[in-house]
């Protein structure tokens, strides 16, 4: 029996409206994608790729449409659905790695699993993916005192600490070197690889998105 | 093949690749060795370390509006119990006030004619009058005639010096000594003359600053007038029957037993003073809120883009709420700590600078009351931003720099 895919949308409409101006951003955006699929999303600026990032991780309400993930229909779900689903379904990796900076390292993995209702130390599966990150020993120093990459890694530890059924990542390696960038690419196609896990990675970089086992380009709001 | 960690448990799949399975005893240890405090409190007191001059002024502010509380409360308090405390001690049964005098107030006076008749009743044993007047806010100097007082009270118990031998003679007591670095033979100015202290005696008694009643009275122009007879029965249990008894004698005269006019000594006798009270609890309520208010407001336009983490993790606006309101609490039970500690400094300094008339009590009853006051105030200033924080867009804070 085929799995259903873990994302769905089926023509996607996103229309911002500032004062009078109404600034469609998708424009009907049809597209699946399969658990355990590692994709990336390519475009140029304006095109849609962070609007569709923002509606598949419930951080805003598509227009017209319908969005399905892991299940849910986004669509008709009201803003503690999308909370809900921001808690549990999907896991988040942005550019400016978006770090708690009063907390440790290791405390910035920890209040995603507070925020989820988890309460305690981090389980020991999570401490594994800690060592496989290569954070092990930065654990307990605050974002100020660690590099970009690293940072950036804690991120992708919170980001799949409540074990998301997909993980969003917007320009993961955008501030990054080329050495952190590999990196980070390379953990995101290992958890992949490895794990299963669903990533949906958003890119301006084509070396970056040839990490993907699939990429998807974007123009005009729509998928082409 | 890929392992499937989906949503089932990613890292136990990673575990079980490893070759180890999380054992009972890990959660244990691990669970022993976790800090009891809770992360949100964490976050919380990180946030307030972090931004360390805000939550510092946050605090002077909140302590201040509970100092000034404390400090009123405690003044009301001290000036009232020290006065009647200090007139128990004179010992009378029955004190004759002239009519419309007011608690606090000495201004109205009656004839000296007045102690002749109340010697005249019966079962009166000694009978004295003192004429009092102020000489400065809180301050105030008492006319005595020393034979009767002393037959009165028992007499004052000298630490060094004598008893009134000059008309220019002053007789202060202890306190007022060490407040003012007084000595006997020393001169002081009070009531725009010169006065050389001949005694001084130890506290607690009637006053602070005696003279002789007769040169007080001249001095002010008031002859023959008194402020106030204190009266010693024969037997303490016929009082309340020889207060009755003057009524009838001393027509509209203000007649006490000494219990009845020392449980006046309340804020509720003194005019204006409890609407003083609720003015300043008022003024305090208002400085917290304000400064909380401002306070979080800059706080969540700061931590705009935190709040946006937050909400991208899956913070519900109640979270961020909560979050805030935490932060609220402790700078409002902080800022009601130092205002706490901060009304011994005021009492310090009122005992060491302001006339001997001033005292300021410290009131443990009110702790808690000035704290709430501190908690209701900030709470109210906190509600805005709370919410404003609580509403944001998460995209537009995640864009906030």
């Amino acid at each position: 029996m085929t799995k259903p895919p873990m994302i769905t949308a089926r023509g996607l409409e996103k229309t911002y409206r500032t004062g009078e101006v109404a600034v469609q951003a998708l424009r009907g955006v049809d597209l699946e994608i399969g658990e355990g699929e590692f994709v990336a999303i390519v475009g140029p600026s304006g095109s849609g790729k962070s609007t569709l990032f923002h509606i598949l991780g419930g951080l805003t309400p598509p227009s017209k449409g319908a969005v399905t993930i892991a299940g849910t229909e986004l669509g008709s779900i009201s803003d503690s659905g999308r909370t809900e689903l921001r808690k549990k379904t999907v896991g988040f990796v942005f550019q400016k790695y978006n770090l708690l900076p009063t907390l440790t390292a290791r405390e910035n993995i920890e209040i995603a699993r507070d925020i989820a209702g988890r309460k305690g130390p981090l389980p020991p599966e999570t401490e594994a993916i800690i060592q496989l990150l290569g954070l092990s020993q930065r654990m307990d120093h605050k974002p100020r005192a660690m590099s970009g990459g690293e940072q950036q890694r804690v991120a992708i530890a919170r980001a799949i600490v409540n074990h998301p059924a997909i993980l969003l990542a917007d320009e993961p390696t955008g501030n990054l070197d080329t050495e952190n960038s590999t990196i980070v690419l390379g953990l995101l196609r290992e958890l992949n690889h490895r794990f299963g896990q669903t990533i949906l990675m958003i890119t301006h970089n084509p070396e970056a998105a040839a990490y993907a086992d699939r990429i998807v380009t974007m123009r005009d709001g729509r998928v082409v | 093949m890929k392992k499937s960690w989906g949503r089932r448990g990613l890292a136990s799949v990673f575990l079980r690749s490893q070759g180890s399975q999380p054992r009972p005893q890990d959660f244990f240890t691990l669970s022993r060795l976790y800090p009891t405090i809770s992360l949100i409190n964490k976050l919380v007191l990180e946030n307030l370390k972090h931004r360390w001059l805000r939550t510092a002024l946050s605090i002077l502010a909140i302590s201040i509006s509970v100092t000034m509380v404390l400090t009123l409360v405690g003044l009301s308090h001290g000036v009232l119990r020290d006065q009647a405390s200090r007139t128990t001690r004179i010992g009378a049964d029955i004190l004759v006030r002239p009519p419309g005098s007011s608690l606090l107030s000495f201004d109205m006076a009656m004839p000296a004619g007045v102690l002749k008749k109340v010697e005249e009743q019966p079962h009166v044993v000694s009978a004295s009058g003192v004429l009092i007047q102020g000489t400065g806010l809180f301050a105030s100097i008492t006319g005595i005639d020393l034979p009767s007082f002393n037959r009165l009270s028992g007499g004052f118990r000298f630490l060094s010096g004598r008893a009134f031998q000059k008309t220019d003679d002053l007789i202060i007591d202890q306190f007022y000594a060490d407040q003012h670095k007084l000595h006997v033979g020393d001169v002081v100015q009070v009531a725009n003359r010169p006065w050389h202290v001949c005694g001084i005696v130890e506290p607690g008694m009637l006053a602070r600053m005696f003279v002789q009643l007769s040169v007080l009275q001249e001095l002010y122009s008031s002859p023959n007038k008194l402020s106030i007879i204190y009266v010693k029965l024969d037997d303490h249990g016929r009082t309340n029957a020889e207060v009755e008894a003057f009524k009838a004698v001393l027509k509209d005269y203000q007649i006490y037993s000494m219990e009845e006019y020392t449980s006046l000594f309340t804020e509720n006798s003194v005019p204006l003073l409890k609407q003083f009270t609720v003015v300043i609890i008022a003024l305090g309520v208002l400085v917290g809120f304000l400064f909380v208010f401002l306070s979080m407001y800059t706080a969540v336009l700061e931590r705009t883009r935190e709040i946006g983490i937050l909400k991208a993790l899956g913070a519900s606006p109640m979270y961020v709420l909560n979050v805030l309101i935490r932060e609220t609490l402790m700078l409002a039970l902080a800022g009601s700590i130092v205002g706490i500690l901060l009304s011994f400094a005021t009492q310090w300094v009122i005992k060491t600078t302001s006339p001997g008339g001033l005292i300021q009590a410290i009131v443990p009853d009110w702790w808690p009351i000035a704290t709430a006051i501190a908690l209701g105030g900030s709470l109210l200033g906190a509600i805005y931003p709370g919410f404003k924080a609580a509403r944001q867009d998460a995209i537009e804070a995640l864009a906030y720099d």
